[in-house]
């Protein structure tokens, strides 16, 4: 009762990071289903994608709502995105897990302070 | 073109190293393709919904999805969708883009160590 009760909290904070940054979630909705539910691995990254269906949908249909989505942007990143998975898959077995992770944490904080820097110039406005 | 190549990324990363499209997609749109922060956002998530459509789909042929624990969380998380697409339309593009680096940065350490 109690994994349910979190299982289902964690999956509202997934939610909220999905509509708010337009991230799907899965770095939470993962770790989820495989601690407190139980799920193997590779079971819990096959459902994490069932799971940010309904949480994406709803997303979808607020951001549309609210005028964000560009649909033609994102057929194109959808499909590209896709085929990017196929490859990453056959790369992921070729390379050391462990370099990758550490260089992937790494262009990360860069991009981070990129992102930061140009909020930071560019002057605030409304809306 | 350019979404070409970042969607490819996207999926390339996520393949990789398990992260969704949206933690590269958002970014990029942000820096390379000259989005502001909301359409950037708005229009990845749209993308990951095409993604995860594809996915749970393949998976699912596969046997490998679960679908009472999908429900357990991708309900309360398209309710936790909702509040925070609403919270979104609330805030600035700067708040929103330091919030976002904000994640990246954890994210950037949490894989560091």
């Amino acid at each position: 009762m109690w994994a349910l009760l979190a299982a289902g909290a964690l999956g509202l904070v997934a939610g909220m990071l999905a509509g708010l940054f337009g991230v799907g979630g899965g770095i939470l909705f993962v770790p989820t289903l495989a601690l407190v539910l139980g799920l193997t691995q590779l079971h819990a990254e096959a459902t994490s994608l069932l799971a940010i269906l309904p949480a994406a949908a709803a997303g979808v249909w607020r951001q549309r709502s609210y005028g964000n989505v560009r649909w033609r942007a994102a057929l194109i990143l959808g499909v590209a995105a896709i085929v990017g998975v196929e490859g990453g898959g056959q790369i992921a077995e070729a390379l050391p897990e462990h370099a990758l992770r550490r260089l992937f944490g790494a262009l990360m904080l860069a991009v981070a302070a990129q992102v930061a820097v140009r909020a930071w110039r560019k002057p605030a406005y409304p809306s | 073109m350019r979404l070409l190549v970042i969607g490819l990324l996207a999926g390339l990363f996520s393949a990789l190293f398990g992260v969704g499209g949206g933690i590269v997609v958002v970014p990029l749109l942000i820096l390379v393709a000259g989005y502001t922060e909301r359409p950037a956002m708005g229009t990845s998530l749209a993308a990951i919904l095409l993604i995860a459509l594809v996915g749970s789909v393949t998976y699912a042929l596969h046997g490998e999805v679960k679908p009472g624990a999908a429900a357990i969380v991708g309900i309360p998380g398209a309710i936790g969708a909702v509040a925070g697409a609403w919270v979104q339309q609330r805030l600035t593009n700067r708040t929103l883009s330091f919030a976002f680096a904000a994640l990246l940065a954890g994210l950037g350490i949490w894989f560091l160590v």
